[in-house]
């Protein structure tokens, strides 16, 4: 019984990564029609950045900060350069471009900072409450993550739902052409999409970092869940990526404590593969029907 | 010669045996000369082309994506590995790779052919990470972190006693390259390659001259997972390991590399994708060597360029290297392009793939761009 409240309560604190990167994903394929497979990689470059911060002295608080402005500039410049031109070519050059994204930004890390992992400090204490006698595998750490990406994405849903910006930017996803016509810069809303996106990827990469360990490689089964959790959510539905994200963390901490880490991926995909055939519009899609 | 000539153009199996033995003799001839490292780079790049070519066909053919291939040659290695260990000859213990991968490729390509674009991809990408992490699961059955090593190929005694191992090691790679060659230019050029050409171009079309378009889809999906397997199997043999390490993520986005490199539906574009794989880390090695970089550096450089290659190739080049000979043979020899493209019809749609990595008929090309327009289908 103490193992299922622990892989619970942990399940809970991966969902909330999860979440996060669900919601990068959720907010690029909403304003660009692109599953950003890039997502794991970028993030991965923003929390070395804010690893160096860290480790030259600056503040824990610093090198949070830099690694989200980081990703909001990076995501900005990424869609700028390489994903405008391709933004109206068959879905397949999407994702070449995506993923040949990805694999260069590994091996120019792999280049950088080497392809040994590398610890990386957590924000507050790893150690677990006690509670009556026993401690939980829930930690202070944990406690400031879910609060993190709670605030996130009200944040998120306060821009779309209650600012002019964000207004902007659900007409041009929605609509281009009427919005265009209607005076909206479309192709600034998008970058500022990609920019948002990355930005809230690069939050969920110092959140983990801590505890996958920081390398050119170590977010990759991240992204992957992050998907899963994105298309369990719809893909369309910023609540759907956090509730996705969060059932997601729950199920996989559940195969992880009783079957073992090695069987995640293949859960995940598991997951993913009954979620496509039974219900590919997701938990909480918006659109009716949709090509899977 | 006339005869020969006519038989050639009457028969597609004549053309391709006769294809194969060319190929098969200038092999043979060429691993006479080649230094022991060369003969096994030649085997690297065979086992690479039977994935290659199996890639291209799904890709160029059928029109889906697939990123799990690196986990199919987990699947054929392994099988190796372990059939090797358990006393099996080479043949059969590659024929049973072929089968076992064809196996599990069956119900991959069953789930895949109901998905498109980005959700196949995040699939196959799911597949691949998901499948070598098994070995960690079951590390008494698969060697786990490890892997399982297994004896090297010996040359039989007839080829005489200082035959060199990696001459032999070839000689498997490339028989296996040239069965794989062998089949995919019969499926290409018969009423299965049309089928599956077909069900790419106008899945709607397709199903309703009574093609079943998900069999179809299945179909390349196991056949070229089988081909994987045989590269895998191969792998295996001329490296004589089979282990999770050696299939990461990594290892299918080279595939895909690979692929995208070569131009998608060509099998000379998986002979151009191969022998890339196998010669570019040589190259970045010298280059990194002669400017005295570090090795993380080095060691990098590769996937860099692979990485800048497909984004290269997306944004400038999305025909591939294959498509830019055709290109430029078409433009040398406008006559002689234009009969190949009056006789095959297939040939054009092939060239005309100007936007998409994968050859999308103009029709198509059309459709998608109506669709795009209410933005949401």
């Amino acid at each position: 019984m103490t193992k299922f409240i622990d892989l619970t309560l942990s399940g809970i604190s991966d969902g909330a990564i999860y979440a996060a990167v669900a919601l990068a994903l959720v907010l690029i394929w909403r304003s660009t029609r692109i599953v950003n497979f890039a997502q794991g990689a970028m993030l991965m470059i923003t929390t070395f950045i804010a690893s160096a911060v860290i480790n030259s002295g600056g503040s824990y608080v610093l090198g949070f900060a830099v690694a989200l402005a980081s990703g909001f500039v990076f995501g900005a410049v990424v869609e700028r350069v390489v994903v405008r031109p391709i933004e109206h070519a068959p879905p397949l050059n999407a994702v070449i471009l995506t993923l040949g994204l990805y694999t260069l930004l590994v091996a120019v890390a792999g280049m950088i900072w080497g392809n040994t992992p590398r610890s990386f400090p957590a924000a507050f204490s790893l150690r677990g409450y006690k509670v009556g006698g026993t401690t939980l595998l829930f930690t202070p750490n944990d406690t400031f993550i879910v609060l993190v990406v709670i605030a996130v994405a009200v944040a998120l849903a306060l821009l779309f739902r209650a600012t002019s910006v964000g207004l902007r930017m659900r007409a041009a996803a929605f609509a281009p052409e009427v919005a265009r016509l209607l005076g909206v810069r479309v192709g600034r809303m998008l970058t500022l999409g990609w920019a948002l996106a990355a930005m809230t990827g690069a939050l969920a990469g110092v959140l983990v970092a801590p505890s996958v360990f920081l390398g050119p490689n170590s977010f990759d089964p991240i992204l992957i869940i992050g998907f899963v959790a994105a298309v369990l959510g719809g893909l369309d539905s910023p609540p759907g990526a956090v509730v996705g994200g969060l059932v997601l963390g729950l199920a996989l901490s559940y195969v992880s404590g009783y079957e073992g880490s090695a069987l995640v991926p293949l859960a995940a995909l598991a997951i993913l593969v009954i979620v496509l055939m039974i219900r590919p519009t997701g938990l909480f899609s918006a659109t009716k029907e949709r090509r899977v | 010669m006339t005869a020969v000539r006519g038989a050639l153009r009457a028969s597609m199996l004549l053309r391709s045996v006769a294809l194969v033995v060319v190929v098969g003799v200038v092999l043979l001839l060429v691993t006479e000369s080649l230094s022991s490292y060369r003969n096994l780079q030649l085997a690297d790049g065979a086992y690479y082309f039977c994935v290659l070519a199996g890639l291209t066909v799904l890709a160029g053919s059928s029109g889906q994506i697939s990123l799990g291939h690196g986990a199919f040659m987990a699947v054929g290695a392994y099988t190796v590995a372990k059939l090797g260990n358990a006393g099996w000859a080479l043949l059969p213990e590659l024929v049973a790779a072929v089968v076992v991968t064809l196996v599990v490729g069956i119900p991959v390509g069953m789930a895949a052919s109901r998905l498109r674009g980005p959700y196949l991809a995040g699939a196959t990408l799911a597949f691949a990470v998901g499948l070598p992490a098994l070995a960690d699961k079951f590390p008494s059955f698969l060697g786990g972190e490890n892997g399982l090593s297994i004896n090297p190929p010996v040359p039989p005694s007839s080829l005489g006693a200082s035959f060199p191992l990696e001459r032999w090691e070839a000689w498997i790679a490339c028989a296996g390259a040239l069965v794989t060659l062998f089949v995919f230019y019969n499926v290409i050029h018969s009423s299965i390659g049309r089928s599956f050409r077909a069900v790419r171009d106008d899945e709607i079309a397709a199903s309703l001259v009574g093609l079943r378009v998900g069999r179809r889809q299945t179909l390349a999906f196991a056949l070229s997972a089988a081909a994987a397997g045989l590269g895998g199997g191969l792998l295996a043999v001329v490296t004589q390991l089979a282990q999770p390490g050696a299939f990461p993520l990594q290892l299918s986005l080279t595939l895909l590399a690979g692929v995208v490199i070569g131009g998608l539906g060509s099998l000379w574009g998986a002979v151009w994708g191969a022998a890339l794989l196998v010669l570019l880390p040589n190259w970045t090695n010298d280059i990194a060597n002669s400017f005295s970089l570090s090795t993380s550096v080095s060691h990098n450089l590769p996937i860099a360029v692979y990485g800048l290659v497909l984004i290269g190739a997306m944004l400038l080049w999305p025909s591939g290297i294959q498509g830019g000979v055709r290109a430029a043979v078409a433009a040398v020899r406008p006559r002689v392009a234009g009969r190949a493209g009056r006789g095959r019809p297939a040939a054009v749609s092939e060239a005309g793939a100007g936007e998409s990595p994968v050859p999308v008929s103009s029709d198509q090309a059309a459709s998608d761009e109506a669709a795009k327009a209410p933005s949401e289908r």
